[in-house]
């Protein structure tokens, strides 16, 4: 590492200070509006909520009742915790097994599974939509299966790349040793994948948590997720509760950045994992 | 050890190849059937030929969305990597307080896009207040603000991948050069650049799928005003699909065409990511 003198050492200090209030300073504007009359965000979007401007938690209060907002939380949080965990199983198990039996079928699988992680969203929306319909998967329990299949490419591609350094010994002495291959795979090949666990872990819940269009396109309206419960506020063209929408920008972010506090360290380890890999 | 694992297919495969054909290949195959037809549901196909996709290249509002698409992007990849090279650099010095620098630059990389896009939306909208016009005034405040929320989404996660980038590089390589007189800007250009370059193939990358596919923060921000002028590949397929009565044939045409353009620059990507590998 190239190490810079004192002086030098001020000036990259001020100026990535100065950069760190640029970056918090959205955030911050967003919670200052949170407490402001919804005539003055538009009018005064920069000014601190005083006198007349302030109203307290009505924006919370009104934002709430409009959007049903703690609901959409317990939807999202149930949506996303389910299907990341249904994901990490399904996938870690069908990756192991498509890399250590070896065959035309699972081989012509793997790439299967790494061909659908290019696809777009866009290109299965519509048809996605109506199989989900006809199958009657349109529901906080049908979208946890539906995450698993177009969730599972990337997973699977990730896992099978771990499992591949994996000593296959330490397997196979699992199995002479007279344990199933559920057994084998849940006590012995499980705990040794824990790391990449983590970081598919961290991707997906970031992917679930914040996916605007599948959800919209799927559940019903009773069913909203957060950012369907934001979006939802815009309502007609162009007529925006600023109020309700400030208090609920607020409301939207506090989850991601007390999960982001507790888990940093892994969070930022698995998207660079995931970045890198993918 | 295979006799026995073959038993267990339907336990270890099972279960997600059923959600992955449910959820993936089923839509995906009916994707590219639906294309070459004129249909309302899935139900009342009939096949038209090639007629959507020619539909899709007659719609001036899809190749406008196109051409702002590639300027949106090619601006975007440009001005993310520059800047978070440059904090790379300035938090791999080791001052003070860099974990918390790192920490609050990768945060709004968390967020998801339709919060971003209202919280820009109301900051640029605050910032044009003072000219008396909002941000669907004119498409280049859009196309702006698009460019500005991007940056301020992606720095944070371009910078952690340059500066472990960074730090990979061995002190030694750059003891030696200071011993042979080099200067802070040779080191950078000599040693430091040519030894990154596998995280400017992986930034680059990541900063053009990103760009090119995305969706959420222009529904947010300006949901394509004014006038479709705004709008981007993604969201004009889904204004196609879902605002227009009878050209759902037309929406699916687009969504293949833009799969097709997304699985091009992902093959760039492994043969370009692939030779690198050979050659080190």
């Amino acid at each position: 590492m190239l190490k810079v003198s004192k002086g030098k050492a001020t000036v990259l200090t001020v100026v990535m200070s100065v950069l760190t209030i640029l970056f918090l300073a959205p955030i911050i504007i967003i919670l200052i509006n949170s407490f402001k009359d919804k005539l003055y965000i538009n009018s005064a979007p920069f000014s601190l909520p005083t006198g007349d401007m302030f109203v307290g938690m009505s924006n919370y209060i009104g934002g709430i009742m409009k959007t049903g907002l703690p609901k959409a939380f317990c939807y999202s949080l149930f949506i996303t915790v389910f299907s990341t965990a249904l994901i990490i199983v399904g996938t870690s198990m069908t990756a192991w097994y498509i890399t250590r039996v070896k065959g035309k079928f699972t081989g012509a699988l793997y790439y299967v599974f790494v061909f659908a992680m290019i696809v777009p969203f866009q290109m299965v929306m519509f048809t996605m939509a109506k199989v989900a319909n006809i199958i009657r998967f349109d529901n906080p329990i049908g979208i946890i299966f539906l995450y698993l299949g177009f969730g599972s490419g990337l997973s699977v591609f990730m896992f099978s790349g771990f499992v591949k350094s994996i000593p296959i010994e330490i397997e196979e002495a699992a199995l002479i040793d007279g344990c199933n291959p559920l057994q084998t795979f849940f006590k012995v090949v499980l705990p040794i994948l824990k790391p990449t666990v983590i970081t598919v872990a961290i991707l997906n819940v970031m992917w679930i948590w914040n996916d605007y269009l599948l959800p919209s396109l799927i559940l019903p309206s009773e069913n909203m997720t957060i950012p369907i419960a934001v979006q939802y506020l815009r309502g007609g063209y162009g007529s925006i509760d600023m109020g309700a929408m400030m208090a609920m920008l607020v409301l939207a972010i506090l989850p991601i950045i007390i999960f982001y506090l507790f888990c940093q360290k892994y969070i930022i380890e698995g998207v660079v994992a995931g970045a890198v890999k993918g | 050890m295979q006799k026995t694992m073959k038993k267990y297919f339907p336990i270890f495969v099972g279960p997600t190849l059923l959600a992955f054909i449910i959820a993936f290949a089923i839509p995906f195959i009916m994707g590219l059937y639906l294309s070459f037809c004129k249909f309302t549901t899935v139900t009342d196909a009939t096949f038209v030929g090639w007629n959507n996709y020619l539909k899709m290249v007659q719609d001036k509002d899809f190749v406008h969305a196109l051409l702002f698409t590639i300027a949106f992007t090619v601006v975007s990849m440009i001005t993310i990597n520059v800047f978070s090279f440059l904090i790379a650099l300035g938090l791999t010095r080791g001052i003070k307080g860099t974990n918390l620098f790192r920490t609050t630059f990768f945060m709004p990389n968390l967020i998801g896009g339709i919060v971003l896009g209202y919280i820009w939306q109301l900051i640029i909208n605050g910032i044009l207040l003072s000219s008396g016009v909002t941000i669907t005034t004119n498409p280049k405040y859009g196309f702006w603000g698009l460019v500005v929320l991007m940056n301020w989404q992606l720095i944070g996660y371009m910078m952690i991948i340059y500066i472990a980038g960074i730090q990979n590089i061995s002190g030694d390589l750059i003891e030696a050069a200071k011993i042979d007189g080099a200067t802070n800007f040779q080191i950078l250009k000599k040693i430091t650049i040519p030894l990154v370059m596998p995280s400017f193939t992986i930034c680059l990358f990541l900063t053009l799928t990103n760009s090119f596919k995305l969706f959420d923060q222009n529904l947010a921000l300006t949901a394509g005003n004014p006038a479709k002028q705004t709008e981007m590949l993604a969201l004009n397929i889904f204004n196609t699909f879902y605002g227009r009565v009878g050209y759902e044939g037309v929406g699916q045409a687009k969504a293949v065409i833009f799969f097709v353009m997304v699985a091009v620059i992902a093959l760039v990507q492994l043969v370009l990511t692939r030779r690198k590998e050979v050659e080190n």
